[in-house]
Protein backbone atom coordinates (compact mmCIF):
# COMPACT_ATOMS: atom_id res chain seq x y z
CA UNK A 1 0.00 0.00 0.00
CA UNK A 2 1.45 3.22 -1.16
CA UNK A 3 0.81 6.20 0.42
CA UNK A 4 0.58 10.73 -0.77
CA UNK A 5 1.08 13.09 1.74
CA UNK A 6 -0.40 16.58 0.45
CA UNK A 7 -0.04 20.00 2.79
CA UNK A 8 -1.52 22.67 2.33
CA UNK A 9 -1.55 26.60 4.02
CA UNK A 10 -2.91 29.31 4.68
CA UNK A 11 -1.51 32.23 2.07
CA UNK A 12 0.61 34.59 2.93
CA UNK A 13 -1.54 37.62 2.78
CA UNK A 14 -4.65 35.78 4.42
CA UNK A 15 -4.68 35.86 8.29
CA UNK A 16 -4.28 33.05 10.29
CA UNK A 17 -6.65 33.48 13.39
CA UNK A 18 -5.62 29.93 14.21
CA UNK A 19 -1.87 30.31 14.24
CA UNK A 20 -2.29 33.72 15.76
CA UNK A 21 -3.43 31.86 18.82
CA UNK A 22 -1.06 29.16 18.55
CA UNK A 23 1.90 31.89 18.84
CA UNK A 24 0.13 33.51 21.56
CA UNK A 25 -0.45 30.64 23.73
CA UNK A 26 3.57 29.54 23.72
CA UNK A 27 5.32 31.93 25.91
CA UNK A 28 2.37 30.94 28.68
CA UNK A 29 4.51 27.63 28.44
CA UNK A 30 8.41 29.52 28.38
CA UNK A 31 8.72 29.02 24.65
CA UNK A 32 9.56 32.88 24.19
CA UNK A 33 11.38 32.65 20.96
CA UNK A 34 9.41 31.57 18.47
CA UNK A 35 7.78 34.84 17.30
CA UNK A 36 5.22 33.46 14.59
CA UNK A 37 2.85 30.37 14.18
CA UNK A 38 1.17 29.39 10.74
CA UNK A 39 -1.64 26.29 11.15
CA UNK A 40 -1.77 24.38 7.69
CA UNK A 41 -2.78 21.00 7.04
CA UNK A 42 -1.33 17.46 6.05
CA UNK A 43 -3.68 15.15 4.05
CA UNK A 44 -2.85 11.41 3.76
CA UNK A 45 -4.05 9.36 0.55
CA UNK A 46 -4.10 6.08 0.51
CA UNK A 47 -3.61 3.71 -3.01
CA UNK A 48 -3.26 0.40 -3.66
CA UNK A 49 0.01 -0.62 -5.01
CA UNK A 50 3.22 1.73 -5.72
CA UNK A 51 3.09 5.69 -5.90
CA UNK A 52 3.19 6.49 -9.02
CA UNK A 53 4.07 9.37 -11.05
CA UNK A 54 0.64 9.57 -12.25
CA UNK A 55 -1.02 8.93 -9.02
CA UNK A 56 1.00 12.09 -8.04
CA UNK A 57 -0.54 14.37 -10.62
CA UNK A 58 -3.95 12.76 -9.47
CA UNK A 59 -3.20 13.57 -5.84
CA UNK A 60 -2.26 17.33 -6.86
CA UNK A 61 -5.45 17.45 -8.94
CA UNK A 62 -7.27 16.30 -5.65
CA UNK A 63 -5.01 18.81 -4.05
CA UNK A 64 -5.94 21.95 -5.73
CA UNK A 65 -10.07 20.99 -6.57
CA UNK A 66 -11.29 19.56 -3.36
CA UNK A 67 -8.34 19.18 -0.31
CA UNK A 68 -7.55 23.10 -0.93
CA UNK A 69 -9.09 26.39 -1.88
CA UNK A 70 -6.80 28.54 -4.30
CA UNK A 71 -8.82 31.85 -2.70
CA UNK A 72 -7.39 31.13 0.87
CA UNK A 73 -4.56 28.43 0.71
CA UNK A 74 -1.76 27.22 -0.90
CA UNK A 75 -0.81 23.86 -1.68
CA UNK A 76 3.01 23.35 -0.80
CA UNK A 77 3.31 19.89 -0.94
CA UNK A 78 2.84 16.84 -2.62
CA UNK A 79 4.79 14.03 -2.08
CA UNK A 80 5.34 9.82 -1.95
CA UNK A 81 5.30 8.98 1.99
CA UNK A 82 7.46 6.59 1.14
CA UNK A 83 10.93 9.02 0.27
CA UNK A 84 10.06 11.59 3.40
CA UNK A 85 12.44 11.08 5.66
CA UNK A 86 12.26 12.16 9.99
CA UNK A 87 14.00 15.24 10.31
CA UNK A 88 13.67 15.29 14.01
CA UNK A 89 13.97 11.36 16.02
CA UNK A 90 10.91 10.48 17.58
CA UNK A 91 11.89 10.00 21.52
CA UNK B 1 -41.59 50.93 0.92
CA UNK B 2 -43.01 47.71 3.21
CA UNK B 3 -41.44 44.87 3.19
CA UNK B 4 -44.54 42.89 4.52
CA UNK B 5 -46.14 40.13 2.14
CA UNK B 6 -47.28 40.21 -1.93
CA UNK B 7 -50.70 39.79 -3.22
CA UNK B 8 -51.55 36.74 -3.91
CA UNK B 9 -51.04 36.86 -7.85
CA UNK B 10 -47.23 35.70 -6.59
CA UNK B 11 -48.95 32.44 -4.78
CA UNK B 12 -47.43 29.92 -7.42
CA UNK B 13 -43.67 31.04 -6.91
CA UNK B 14 -41.78 27.79 -6.17
CA UNK B 15 -38.49 28.41 -3.82
CA UNK B 16 -36.57 25.23 -3.71
CA UNK B 17 -34.90 24.75 -0.32
CA UNK B 18 -31.58 22.49 -0.23
CA UNK B 19 -30.68 20.20 2.70
CA UNK B 20 -27.47 18.88 3.41
CA UNK B 21 -26.37 16.29 5.88
CA UNK B 22 -25.62 18.71 8.51
CA UNK B 23 -27.85 21.71 7.49
CA UNK B 24 -29.72 23.52 10.54
CA UNK B 25 -31.92 26.04 8.96
CA UNK B 26 -33.84 24.77 6.36
CA UNK B 27 -36.87 24.81 8.13
CA UNK B 28 -36.78 28.49 8.72
CA UNK B 29 -35.91 28.93 5.41
CA UNK B 30 -38.66 27.33 3.94
CA UNK B 31 -41.23 29.20 6.28
CA UNK B 32 -39.83 32.37 5.24
CA UNK B 33 -40.61 31.75 2.03
CA UNK B 34 -44.07 30.26 2.82
CA UNK B 35 -44.48 33.79 5.26
CA UNK B 36 -43.57 35.96 2.21
CA UNK B 37 -46.27 34.34 -0.01
CA UNK B 38 -44.26 31.79 -1.91
CA UNK B 39 -44.33 27.64 -2.08
CA UNK B 40 -41.57 26.33 -0.59
CA UNK B 41 -39.78 22.98 -2.38
CA UNK B 42 -37.63 20.69 -0.20
CA UNK B 43 -34.48 19.80 -2.31
CA UNK B 44 -32.39 16.65 -1.04
CA UNK B 45 -28.21 17.21 -2.11
CA UNK B 46 -28.49 14.07 -3.23
CA UNK B 47 -30.72 14.60 -5.78
CA UNK B 48 -29.39 16.46 -9.05
CA UNK B 49 -33.35 17.36 -10.27
CA UNK B 50 -34.18 20.78 -8.67
CA UNK B 51 -38.11 19.89 -9.47
CA UNK B 52 -38.55 22.61 -11.88
CA UNK B 53 -38.46 25.56 -8.94
CA UNK B 54 -38.38 29.06 -9.69
CA UNK B 55 -35.38 29.99 -7.21
CA UNK B 56 -33.05 28.24 -4.28
CA UNK B 57 -32.26 29.14 -1.02
CA UNK B 58 -29.06 27.37 0.22
CA UNK B 59 -29.50 27.39 3.95
CA UNK B 60 -27.11 28.09 6.94
CA UNK B 61 -25.85 25.33 9.41
CA UNK B 62 -22.83 22.90 9.09
CA UNK B 63 -22.79 21.02 6.03
CA UNK B 64 -20.62 17.67 6.78
CA UNK B 65 -20.00 19.34 10.04
CA UNK B 66 -17.91 22.11 8.33
CA UNK B 67 -15.13 19.29 7.72
CA UNK B 68 -12.20 20.18 5.26
CA UNK B 69 -13.48 23.79 5.29
CA UNK B 70 -17.13 25.36 5.16
CA UNK B 71 -19.08 24.28 2.13
CA UNK B 72 -16.12 22.61 0.88
CA UNK B 73 -17.88 18.94 0.67
CA UNK B 74 -21.16 20.33 -0.11
CA UNK B 75 -20.16 21.82 -3.17
CA UNK B 76 -19.55 18.44 -5.04
CA UNK B 77 -23.35 17.30 -4.30
CA UNK B 78 -25.61 16.35 -7.36
CA UNK B 79 -27.75 18.87 -6.70
CA UNK B 80 -25.08 21.91 -6.29
CA UNK B 81 -23.89 21.12 -10.26
CA UNK B 82 -27.48 21.50 -11.18
CA UNK B 83 -27.69 24.58 -8.99
CA UNK B 84 -24.45 26.06 -10.74
CA UNK B 85 -25.94 25.72 -14.08
CA UNK B 86 -29.34 27.09 -13.64
CA UNK B 87 -27.92 30.19 -11.37
CA UNK B 88 -25.74 30.79 -14.56
CA UNK B 89 -28.78 30.91 -16.42
CA UNK B 90 -30.30 33.52 -14.53
CA UNK B 91 -32.05 31.62 -11.75
CA UNK B 92 -32.40 33.32 -8.04
CA UNK B 93 -30.72 31.97 -5.70
CA UNK B 94 -29.63 32.95 -2.31
CA UNK B 95 -26.84 31.86 0.29
CA UNK B 96 -27.17 31.67 3.88
CA UNK B 97 -24.15 31.74 6.25
CA UNK B 98 -23.38 28.06 5.08
CA UNK B 99 -24.84 28.56 1.97
CA UNK B 100 -22.79 31.40 1.53
CA UNK B 101 -19.93 29.82 2.04
CA UNK B 102 -21.11 26.94 -0.53
CA UNK B 103 -21.73 29.59 -2.92
CA UNK B 104 -18.15 30.77 -2.79
CA UNK B 105 -17.07 27.29 -2.52
CA UNK B 106 -18.84 26.81 -5.87
CA UNK B 107 -17.15 29.54 -7.24
CA UNK B 108 -20.63 31.25 -7.78
CA UNK B 109 -19.39 34.38 -5.84
CA UNK B 110 -15.87 35.33 -5.41
CA UNK B 111 -13.54 35.38 -1.97
CA UNK B 112 -13.98 33.04 0.98
CA UNK B 113 -14.63 32.97 4.22
CA UNK B 114 -12.21 32.14 7.53
CA UNK B 115 -12.61 31.47 11.01
CA UNK B 116 -13.87 34.71 12.92
CA UNK B 117 -10.77 36.97 13.79
CA UNK B 118 -11.52 36.52 17.67
CA UNK B 119 -12.10 32.64 16.81
CA UNK B 120 -15.00 32.87 18.77
CA UNK B 121 -18.61 31.14 17.51
CA UNK B 122 -21.00 34.66 17.78
CA UNK B 123 -24.28 34.87 18.20
CA UNK B 124 -26.35 38.31 17.94
CA UNK B 125 -28.67 40.69 16.46
CA UNK B 126 -26.38 42.22 13.65
CA UNK B 127 -27.32 45.83 11.90
CA UNK B 128 -26.64 45.52 8.13
CA UNK B 129 -26.78 48.45 5.60
CA UNK B 130 -28.54 47.34 2.26
CA UNK B 131 -25.49 48.56 -0.12
CA UNK B 132 -27.24 47.37 -3.37
CA UNK B 133 -31.06 47.24 -3.52
CA UNK B 134 -31.13 46.02 -7.15
CA UNK B 135 -31.02 42.63 -6.74
CA UNK B 136 -33.45 39.75 -7.06
CA UNK B 137 -33.28 39.29 -3.44
CA UNK B 138 -32.89 42.96 -1.95
CA UNK B 139 -35.20 44.63 -4.46
CA UNK B 140 -38.16 45.06 -1.87
CA UNK B 141 -35.03 47.47 0.25
CA UNK B 142 -34.63 51.06 0.15
CA UNK B 143 -30.77 51.57 -0.54
CA UNK B 144 -28.61 52.14 2.12
CA UNK B 145 -31.89 50.74 4.42
CA UNK B 146 -30.70 49.76 7.99
CA UNK B 147 -31.95 46.07 8.92
CA UNK B 148 -31.31 43.89 11.96
CA UNK B 149 -31.24 40.12 11.78
CA UNK B 150 -29.76 37.49 13.57
CA UNK B 151 -25.68 36.85 12.86
CA UNK B 152 -24.44 33.13 14.12
CA UNK B 153 -21.52 31.89 12.57
CA UNK B 154 -17.97 30.44 13.60
CA UNK B 155 -15.97 30.84 10.31
CA UNK B 156 -17.89 34.36 9.19
CA UNK B 157 -14.64 36.50 7.92
CA UNK B 158 -15.04 37.43 4.83
CA UNK B 159 -11.57 37.57 2.94
CA UNK B 160 -10.60 38.26 -0.74
CA UNK B 161 -7.26 39.85 -2.43
CA UNK B 162 -7.73 43.37 -2.67
CA UNK B 163 -8.48 43.51 -6.41
CA UNK B 164 -11.07 41.31 -5.92
CA UNK B 165 -12.55 43.58 -3.40
CA UNK B 166 -12.16 46.73 -5.33
CA UNK B 167 -13.77 45.01 -8.24
CA UNK B 168 -16.71 44.40 -5.79
CA UNK B 169 -16.61 47.43 -4.47
CA UNK B 170 -16.63 49.23 -7.99
CA UNK B 171 -19.15 47.36 -9.25
CA UNK B 172 -21.60 47.63 -6.38
CA UNK B 173 -21.54 44.08 -5.58
CA UNK B 174 -21.12 44.61 -1.82
CA UNK B 175 -24.81 43.88 -0.87
CA UNK B 176 -24.42 44.42 2.91
CA UNK B 177 -21.88 45.74 5.04
CA UNK B 178 -22.16 45.53 8.87
CA UNK B 179 -22.63 48.59 10.63
CA UNK B 180 -21.90 49.66 13.77
CA UNK B 181 -19.48 46.76 14.37
CA UNK B 182 -17.52 44.14 12.04
CA UNK B 183 -18.23 41.34 14.06
CA UNK B 184 -15.53 39.00 12.54
CA UNK B 185 -13.09 40.45 10.86
CA UNK B 186 -14.38 40.34 7.62
CA UNK B 187 -12.88 42.74 4.86
CA UNK B 188 -13.92 46.40 4.41
CA UNK B 189 -17.03 45.41 6.88
CA UNK B 190 -18.54 43.29 4.27
CA UNK B 191 -21.15 41.00 5.24
CA UNK B 192 -22.58 40.01 1.97
CA UNK B 193 -22.02 40.10 -1.78
CA UNK B 194 -23.40 39.39 -5.33
CA UNK B 195 -22.62 38.33 -8.72
CA UNK B 196 -22.33 40.77 -11.71
CA UNK B 197 -25.95 39.60 -12.53
CA UNK B 198 -27.51 40.58 -9.60
CA UNK B 199 -29.36 36.69 -8.90
CA UNK B 200 -26.79 35.01 -6.80
CA UNK B 201 -26.73 36.53 -3.71
CA UNK B 202 -24.30 35.41 -0.34
CA UNK B 203 -24.50 36.82 3.19
CA UNK B 204 -23.65 35.53 6.51
CA UNK B 205 -26.09 36.43 8.82
CA UNK B 206 -29.37 34.87 8.70
CA UNK B 207 -33.04 36.92 7.66
CA UNK B 208 -34.80 33.47 7.35
CA UNK B 209 -34.65 33.86 11.68
CA UNK B 210 -36.15 37.25 11.31
CA UNK B 211 -39.58 37.32 9.48
CA UNK B 212 -41.89 36.78 12.00
CA UNK B 213 -43.35 39.27 14.69
CA UNK B 214 -42.76 37.17 18.10
CA UNK B 215 -39.70 35.00 16.98
CA UNK B 216 -37.64 37.68 15.67
CA UNK B 217 -34.51 40.10 17.03
CA UNK B 218 -35.75 42.98 18.94
CA UNK B 219 -37.51 45.90 17.03
CA UNK B 220 -39.30 49.10 17.27
CA UNK B 221 -42.19 47.23 18.06
CA UNK B 222 -40.74 45.94 21.16
CA UNK B 223 -38.97 42.68 21.78
CA UNK B 224 -38.58 40.41 19.02
CA UNK B 225 -40.76 42.06 16.64
CA UNK B 226 -38.59 42.65 14.00
CA UNK B 227 -38.99 41.14 10.70
CA UNK B 228 -36.43 43.19 8.58
CA UNK B 229 -35.72 39.43 6.93
CA UNK B 230 -38.61 39.15 5.42
CA UNK B 231 -37.84 41.74 2.14
CA UNK B 232 -34.94 39.14 1.14
CA UNK B 233 -37.92 36.38 0.22
CA UNK B 234 -40.67 39.02 -0.75
CA UNK B 235 -37.51 40.89 -3.25
CA UNK B 236 -37.43 37.16 -4.98
CA UNK B 237 -40.85 36.90 -5.81
CA UNK B 238 -41.16 40.46 -7.00
CA UNK B 239 -37.99 39.50 -9.36
CA UNK B 240 -39.87 36.96 -10.56
CA UNK B 241 -42.90 38.08 -11.50
CA UNK B 242 -41.06 41.16 -13.73
CA UNK B 243 -38.81 38.76 -14.90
Amino acid sequence: MGRVVVEVMPKPEILDPQGKAVVGALPRLGFTQFTGARQGKRFELEVDGEVTAEILADARKAAETLLSNPIIEDVVRVADASSETAEVPAR
Amino acid sequence: MSAGTLDTTLAEARIGVITFPGTLDDRDAARAVRLAGGEPVSLFHADGDLQGVDAVVLPGGFSYGDYLRAGAISRFAPAMDALVDAAKGGMPVLGICNGFQVLTEAHLLPGSMIKNEHLHFICREQVLSVENAGTAWTNRYEQGQHITIPLKNQDGQFVADEHTLDELEGEGRVAFRYVGWNPNGSRRDIAGITNAAGNVVGLMPHPEHAVEAGFGPDGPEGPRSGTDGLGFFTSVLASLVHA
